[in-house]
């Protein structure tokens, strides 16, 4: 069966689907996804749709999983590339893909997930520059 | 909600075609045929978006639920307007609650329960029958 690939970039996993959603394909995504941010430790996932003409309830709910179970497993989910007709038409279908992050490209997506690896490493204290107590 | 019953009005039929649905790859077929119709019909991106968006929602209905069945697309034309309609029809187990498996967050599978009565916002004029233990027809049209 195919899969759609999985690429590590930085702290960041990135996929980018260019195959019509097939029911199999979506769920074969979400347990590879998963695996591979276990696996690699990522702090984040970035899910390029950028060619998907549709987004149905059952992908919708893919991206909703693949978000939840990236938060348990401590990485963040940014969605990107949506096209504009998807969005209206998620939004009509009654999706509004409420746990999940987007961001409008690759690009804005990256510098999310950048911004919250930054955050963690200055609440943890790695990056802050005041002395100890 | 329109509910003008199909057929008193003079409406013509330009092509059509039937598509089975007994897999996951036919319902990306169903989307494929449904969009190539929708073009023909001139429609817009966002519309062609929206019928593909319902036509993936009442396919997967029709596998999961009805045991599969079959679809007839149809390009319509009436004075002044083209549009596209989808009858889906499975004989499977039948649903017994309409009103209720239109509602949103209702499902029987394991799914988030938007697919009918998401359809049905995503169209124009929608049409369901259903007899227990007989099979389901729904049919939505989408104008230009």
């Amino acid at each position: 069966m195919d899969r759609i690939p999985i690429l590590k970039l930085g702290d960041a996993l990135l996929v980018t689907i260019q195959v019509d959603m097939h029911d199999r394909l979506a769920m074969a995504l979400e347990e590879d996804l998963t695996a591979k941010i276990a696996a690699t430790h990522a702090r984040g996932v970035l899910i390029d749709i950028s060619a998907l003409e549709i987004v149905d309830s059952f992908i919708g709910r893919m991206l909703d999983n693949i978000a939840a179970v990236s938060r348990v497993l401590d990485a963040e989910t940014v969605v990107v590339g949506m096209r504009p007709a998807v969005a209206i038409t998620l939004v009509e279908l009654g999706l509004s893909l409420a746990g999940v992050k987007t961001a409008l490209n690759v690009e804005r997506g990256m510098t999310l997930i950048e911004d919250r690896i930054h955050a963690d490493a200055v609440d943890r204290g790695d990056l802050d520059d005041r002395p100890d107590e | 909600m329109l509910t003008r019953s199909i057929g008193e009005i003079s409406m013509t039929v330009l092509t059509s075609n039937t598509i089975e649905i007994r897999s996951g790859d036919d319902v990306v077929r169903v989307r494929q045929e449904v969009r190539s119709r929708a073009v023909e019909s001139g429609f817009s991106l966002v519309d062609q978006t929206k019928i593909v968006t319902a036509a993936s929602e009442i396919a997967r209905n029709t596998l999961d639920y009805g045991e599969g069945g079959t679809l007839l697309i149809e390009r319509l034309e009436e004075v002044g307007r083209r549009g596209v309609r989808l009858t889906f029809e499975d004989q499977g187990p039948g649903i017994s609650d309409i009103e209720r498996a239109l509602t949103d967050g209702y499902t029987s599978g394991g799914g988030l329960g938007l697919g009918l009565g998401g359809a049905k916002r995503l169209a124009n004029e929608f049409h369901i029958q259903s007899q227990p233990g007989k099979g389901t027809r729904v049919t939505i049209i989408r104008w230009k």
